[in-house]
């Protein structure tokens, strides 16, 4: 396997230039792949795969009796991003995470955006996931979003653009970690040579990113991961993350408020918890205020953390910040907040709520990709390109019954990355999901998880629907001493 | 630490360990087969299914008590809830659970011995067994290694360590039962050589016929009793088991600063073994005895779950402690 035959067709790929020769900062990588026996690379990524089995680092496959688990799907060529290219991700991201994070904190205040009718009140104030429970509430250090995950894809001509924010609780983390630490053994002689970035510190980050959020009379805050549990798909991160910061992980059914505390239940009784990252969706975390029909979550712990008696991660209510009809007024919000330009676009939206935007959409729906505003995962969206004339009907209809709950964008071919196929490399769509925390200072992980649609010409890079994973390796300055 | 992670490594460890000593016993009986002809083999493997006390649960999926049969209740049935395969199951679901509490070592071999036992049961014919039977012993006792050597010796080590210790008292006490049962009443064959047959493959399935050779060297039951119960060295006795037991216990106490009726009871069926002498135990019935061990076992493991598992919301606020984060993660 190697790169002799590799071919860009015509989209703006992320290792060579469009006219096939290796971008600069690739050379290495591509050296070292072109110079391997034939065989070896398949090797490494079979090796890479056992290993990730052996970890348990897997999915049930649902059907099957005899309980087979396969791994995410993961492919071992990383995707670089130059240094100059991150200094101004770098800067966008920590931009937007900041105006966002202002923007929660006054929908659930004073509503100044809403009442200077730079947001349209009336979307924000119906939007799914606006949590009136949330008017008034005052998180520790005010901070709302602590973790978020922004998903950027670049288009044709190679440019960044913001395709979605997530605020509540971003997954992939952990996968950006293991990805890594998989690489290392695969080619541990580049990292030195090409400069790339370690991502080890992303779990000190966390857990000084939770501890700044603990109850002011805490000298040294519990802190718990709070999981579904087992079954949740995301089951393995949440173990992994507080395993690595040494926190325990903690069910809905471990915890109870004693006397506007929460606590967990030990083997030496009941014990305070001061700080909870929390990796259940805000509408379970209290059945008394949020969903009733809550197993998952904790009687009276919304109240505790009105009170200040506890941390949570992300603060409930984020959600609206994430909203998918929002995002089309997240420059604006930008430019509200902080006064600047927004560094990372978006990408047009077309909001079906408003009359002018539905009549463009349904027009020209063979176009445009369809999204339902509360979705997520892939599911419930309609590439008009690729889809039959009887999808597109489907999906005029839906809007037409329902315009508040979808948006739509122009369809964009995503870069590609080459990708480890059956018999070759060959050039598969990705996006990028880069993790920014925000405590005392925001901080961006130099890395992030890139995601790959691993079918021949496939956009969507969900690994619900045939996605898997590649490292993302960010390089240091090479004008720079280490 | 939090009592449902206790809960869960205790039976994790509970779980592993009765996977191992299911693949002894069979591989041992096996072993007894080639030594004895065809005669008696049929109870000869019926043993094996009382031994794990699943005789009702067997006879509602199986006819007679074939060697086919056994072999397969007690390894890949994924129904008998104490096979092998559910026994790895079960404890691989219950260190998910728990991962952030053992070391990733462990966790990698709970996992592998998983996907050992997911292996062999997807194979139409499993030419050897034998190989399978050591793989799942190594398995386990790689575990146990990773246990010691890769995990502090806390609260939570306590807790895995009294899961395996219970569970392998249970398990000797087993066999001994039903072995005795079965080969006493032949008095013809006491002291033949078939006696010494049996007796020899009962001290090899609990791993234990080479200690006792050194300590005992000619076979008889009542030494053989005397050595699986009393030997205060050898890591598979009732005593040592007990004793053992014991100590965690003790740690645990240590941690939690808790009133504990689970250590008073430990410590007094402790002593209640000691006082006792393997010749009024064969005088007054061998089966009796384990009946009443097993009993005593059973009540230890019910007072584990009210002592640390399950306990009643504090009526006042001041079992309210505030901790430091140490005291959670122990």
């Amino acid at each position: 396997m190697n790169f002799y035959d590799y071919k860009v067709d015509g989209f703006y790929d992320e290792m060579c230039e469009s006219d096939g020769r290796p971008r600069s900062a690739n050379l290495p990588l591509i050296n070292l792949i072109n110079s391997l026996p034939s065989k070896d690379l398949k090797h490494r990524q079979k090796a890479a795969e056992l290993a990730l089995l052996n970890l348990g680092i897997t999915f049930g496959v649902y059907g099957n009796k005899k309980g087979t688990e396969k791994i995410f799907p993961f492919d071992i060529i990383p995707r670089l991003i130059p240094a100059d290219e991150w200094v101004i991700l770098e800067k966008g991201l920590k931009q937007r995470v900041q105006a966002l994070n202002l923007f929660i904190a006054d929908v659930y205040s004073a509503q100044k955006i809403l009442n200077d009718n730079v947001v349209p009140k009336e979307l924000v104030l119906s939007s799914k996931s606006y949590r009136q429970q949330c008017v008034g509430l005052k998180p520790p250090r005010g901070i709302w979003a602590h973790i978020t995950g922004i998903d950027l894809i670049r288009d044709e001509k190679g440019v960044f653009h913001v395709l979605e924010d997530n605020a509540c609780c971003p997954s992939g983390i952990s996968y950006v970690l293991e990805n890594r630490a998989t690489l290392k053994r695969i080619y541990p002689h580049l990292f030195k040579t090409m400069r790339v970035r370690h991502v080890s510190n992303y779990c000190d980050q966390l857990y000084a990113t939770l501890q700044h959020i603990a109850p002011k009379h805490c000298s040294s805050p519990q802190i718990a991961v709070l999981s579904p549990g087992i079954f949740n798909s995301a089951y393995f991160e949440h173990a992994y993350l507080a395993q690595q910061m040494g926190v325990p992980i903690v069910e809905g059914r471990d915890l109870i408020v004693i006397d506007g505390f929460v606590n967990v239940r030990t083997t030496a009784g009941f014990q305070r918890v001061d700080v909870l990252y929390r990796r259940i969706d805000d509408s379970f975390l209290d059945p008394d205020v949020f969903n009733k029909e809550s197993m998952l979550g904790v009687k009276g712990l919304f109240e505790c953390y009105k009170n200040g008696n506890i941390g949570l991660a992300n603060a409930p209510g984020t959600g609206i910040a994430d909203d998918k009809a929002i995002y089309a007024y997240t420059p604006d919000i930008i430019r509200y907040y902080l006064n600047e330009e927004p560094i990372i676009p978006i990408v047009k939206t077309y909001i079906c709520r408003n009359d002018k935007d539905r009549e463009y959409v349904l027009e020209n729906i063979e176009k445009l990709v369809v999204k339902i505003v509360n979705g997520a995962g892939g599911y419930g969206m309609l590439i008009g390109p690729s889809s039959t004339q009887d999808q597109c009907n489907e999906f005029r209809a839906l809007i037409q019954k329902n315009p508040e709950d979808y948006i739509a964008q122009p369809t964009i071919a995503l870069s590609r990355a080459p990708t480890i196929t059956n018999n070759n490399i060959a050039g598969r769509h990705v996006d990028f999901r880069p993790y920014i925390l925000q405590g005392e200072s925001t901080y961006v992980l130099p890395g992030g998880l890139t995601r790959v649609a691993l079918v021949e010409n496939s956009l969507i890079v969900n690994s619900s629907q045939g996605g898997g994973s590649k490292d993302t390796w960010v390089l240091g300055d090479p004008n720079q001493e280490k | 630490m939090i009592s449902r992670v206790a809960d869960s490594i205790y039976w994790m460890n509970r779980y592993l360990e009765r996977a191992e000593n299911i693949a002894r016993f069979i591989d041992v009986n096996l072993h007894l087969i080639l030594d004895l002809g065809f005669e008696a083999v049929e109870h000869q493997w019926q043993t094996l299914v009382t031994t794990s006390g699943d005789d009702k649960d067997f006879s509602k999926r199986y006819n007679d008590f074939t060697e086919n049969n056994v072999i397969n209740f007690l390894t890949f049935d994924e129904e008998n809830p104490n096979s092998i395969l559910s026994c790895v199951r079960a404890a691989r679901q219950n260190a998910k659970s728990i991962r952030d509490t053992i070391s990733s070592e462990m966790w990698e071999q709970v996992n592998r011995f998983y996907l050992l036992t997911q292996k062999y049961s997807r194979m139409k014919e499993i030419i050897n067994l034998q190989a399978f039977f050591h793989e799942i012993k190594q398995a386990n006792h790689l575990f146990i290694g990773l246990s010691d050597t890769t995990m502090s010796h806390g609260q939570a080590w306590h807790f895995a360590r009294m899961g395996r210790i219970l569970e392998r008292a249970d398990k000797t006490a087993r066999i001994l039962d039903v072995k005795y049962f079965l080969l006493l009443p032949s008095a013809e064959f006491v002291n033949s050589s078939y006696d010494a047959v049996q007796w020899a493959a009962l001290l090899k399935s609990t791993s234990a016929f080479e200690m006792y050779r050194k300590k005992f060297h000619a076979i008889n039951y009542k030494d053989v009793a005397d050595f699986l119960i009393y030997d205060t060295e050898f890591p598979r006795s009732l005593s040592y088991c007990l004793l053992t037991t014991l100590k965690s216990m003790r740690a645990i106490v240590g941690y939690t600063k808790t009133e504990c009726a689970a250590l008073t009871e430990l410590d007094s069926f402790y002593k209640e073994l000691k006082n006792c002498e393997i010749e009024t135990i064969l005088r007054d019935g061998l089966h009796e005895f384990i009946d009443r061990f097993q009993q005593n076992l059973n009540h230890i493991d019910q007072e584990i779950r009210t002592s640390f598992i399950e306990m009643k919301l504090p009526t006042t606020s001041a079992g309210n402690k505030q901790v430091g984060s140490q005291l959670l993660s122990q």
